[in-house]
């Protein structure tokens, strides 16, 4: 349908109930769901003639470790045909497998293996869940909130045991992360520093 | 007697000339047929997603030259559109003519590199030595603008960094006029002949469902007659005031993509040229003294200037809680970005959607039952830019 209310209204009588939560803004649909109707919801968007989502753009997780169901995995999609944008979201625990879209979008496939990857997020029935962006053996989940920025372990060739050797990471300076929310206060890194300074004085 | 054949793997990079980049391909061969394509990518995954986690929204813009580097400005520009549309910031008609005349500028710059380097892989050499020469041109047209021929940083929320420089205009202008007759002598080298055909023709052939099913954008679904372009069907900037068309492909095949990517670039002509036509004069950023910095002639005048100044560099713009996708055509396909903001100064999380990285899982569809040697052909058509499918 062009019309995005008009739409937005044909998902939610057609699907009713397993549609949470529905909104426009930014002339997107944003549309929040269970995490068990997912395949049929999909199927819908996908199929129904008034709706025609026929691609899926991408697959991508927000973290949010303070909550209890800390990921919100979103799903993008676009309908050529009605030139219409849909996002779809649902909330899981750190723990739970979800479903794999690969069977209705061959593209999932790469796209479900990043957010493994990335956010250590499992996926049922799907075909090949292998790392994809971090190197072989890599350990952790690089995009979760609590994975620091400057990562666990570091890469280099050690010229004594004549191979490539992983250690842990060693900064000759360590990463300033300057918390500029209030200038006036200055930094907690600098002020943690100076107040050890004034101890020993 | 029987003997046993074993399919042969076989390591197509990471350091292979064709492979454009580290892709470490993995094919199974049945004698000289590929049965099997494996890509492993990430070798040069540099976690631009969690850097841009951490650094402000003015801090983040670099970032984005490096995704795509041969058409950096094009990613900047789906950034720039994120920001402002959660700002609801109205962006000058000048920095809009000029965000989009370097877009195409972009756009020029990939399609020579990858119309160019397709034909080196298949055995042409010739053009891509003329095509590089343009795209010095166009480079230096990049330095002038913004200072730097590659990682440019000239796109902000609410315009551009800053002003042309006095003469550039022409420059440009100069540029399309000549720029025309070296497609002609590239279309004189390539799209008849005998070689690059045998080649192309028929090689990779995707259809309209799969390219679909597969998430293809821009040439690549264009290519199997998808008229889809989102300068057309989603305009964004001044896009809708701009007359211009989108090549459509016939048999989707590595040929077909080819000759869209000559068409654009003809059609990116066009569009450079209206826009040095339609620009007039006026102010290049947002005046909103609260995202766009002060030009260094207030800071000496004016306290209140100088303060703007000490907030956007240290603290940065705030935006909103909000959450936002917003895709661009970029020479590559649709590049999008998924913004979400938490009322302070840096993004909560910025998801980047490459166009490379759906077409090149699709590699394993595309080449299984070719020969070996069309590996390359194929790899070339899909135009793949490591830096945006790594990020």
């Amino acid at each position: 349908m062009q019309n995005l209310l008009d739409l937005e209204k044909k998902i939610n009588s057609e699907l009713t109930t397993k549609i949470k939560n529905s909104e426009i803004k930014h002339n997107q649909i944003y549309i929040e769901i269970d995490k068990d109707n997912l395949i049929d919801v999909t199927l819908f968007l996908k199929s129904n003639k008034d709706t025609k989502f026929r691609q899926l753009i991408d697959i991508t997780v927000v973290d949010y470790p303070e909550e209890i169901q800390r990921f919100k995995i979103v799903y993008l999609f676009l309908s050529h045909e009605f030139n219409q944008r849909l996002i779809l979201s649902y909330y899981v625990n750190e723990n739970e497998v979800i479903e794999s879209l690969t069977s209705i979008f061959p593209a999932a496939n790469w796209m479900e293996r990043e957010v493994f990857d990335m956010y250590g997020v499992n996926f049922k029935d799907h075909p090949d869940l292998r790392r994809i962006l971090t190197d072989y053996g890599f350990e952790g989940h690089p995009l979760r909130k609590d994975f620091p920025l400057t990562g666990h372990s570091e890469v280099r060739y050690s010229e004594d045991k004549k191979k490539v050797v992983n250690e842990p990471v060693k900064l000759e300076q360590n990463y300033r992360n300057f918390d500029y929310e209030s200038p006036w206060d200055g930094t907690k890194y600098i002020k943690t520093q100076t107040d050890n300074n004034d101890k020993k004085n | 007697m029987t003997k046993k054949i074993k399919n042969l793997n076989l390591n197509f990079g990471p350091q292979h000339p064709a492979a454009h980049g580290v892709l470490r391909l993995i094919l199974e061969l049945d004698g000289e047929v590929v049965e099997k394509a494996d890509p492993h990518i990430g070798l040069l995954h540099r976690g631009t997603e969690k850097l841009i986690e951490n650094k402000t929204y003015m801090q983040a813009v670099p970032y984005f030259d490096r995704l795509d580097y041969v058409a950096p400005m094009n990613q900047e520009h789906a950034f720039a559109l994120a920001i402002e549309k959660i700002l609801e910031i109205e962006v000058p008609i000048r920095a809009q003519f000029i965000r989009v005349m370097f877009c195409e500028i972009g756009r020029i710059l990939s399609h020579i590199l990858n119309v160019t380097t397709q034909a080196l892989d298949v055995g042409a050499l010739t053009p891509s030595l003329w095509g590089f020469e343009e795209r010095e041109t166009l480079m230096t047209f990049y330095e002038r603008a913004s200072g730097s021929r590659l990682h440019a940083n000239y796109f902000r929320a609410g315009g551009v960094h800053q002003d042309l420089p006095a003469g550039l205009e022409e420059d440009i202008a100069n540029f399309c006029e000549t720029f025309p007759k070296v497609i002609n002598d590239l279309e004189n080298l390539l799209t008849d002949n005998r070689i690059f055909k045998q080649r192309n023709v028929d090689i990779g052939i995707v259809t309209k469902e799969d390219a679909l099913d597969y998430s293809f954008s821009g040439v690549m679904i264009r290519g199997s007659g998808v008229p889809w372009d989102l300068r057309k069907s989603q305009p964004y900037d001044c896009y809708e005031q701009l007359d211009f068309n989108v090549p459509v492909g016939k048999n989707g095949d590595c040929y077909d993509r080819y000759l869209c990517r000559i068409e654009e670039m003809k059609e990116s002509v066009s569009i450079i040229k209206q826009c040095l036509s339609k620009m007039e004069k006026g102010i290049i950023k947002s005046l909103d003294g609260k995202i766009s910095p002060p030009s260094k002639k207030e800071i000496k005048q004016s306290m209140e200037a100088l303060i703007h100044h000490f907030k956007l560099f240290t603290e940065g713009y705030r935006v909103p809680k909000d959450e936002i996708y917003t895709a661009v055509e970029a020479p590559k396909g649709e590049f999008g970005v998924y913004l979400v903001s938490d009322g302070s100064s840096k993004p909560y999380k910025c998801k980047i959607r490459a166009p490379g990285f759906s077409h090149l899982q699709s590699m394993d569809y595309l080449i299984k039952g070719h020969m070996l040697a069309d590996v390359p052909a194929v790899l070339g058509s899909l135009d793949i830019v490591f830096g945006e499918v790594d990020r």
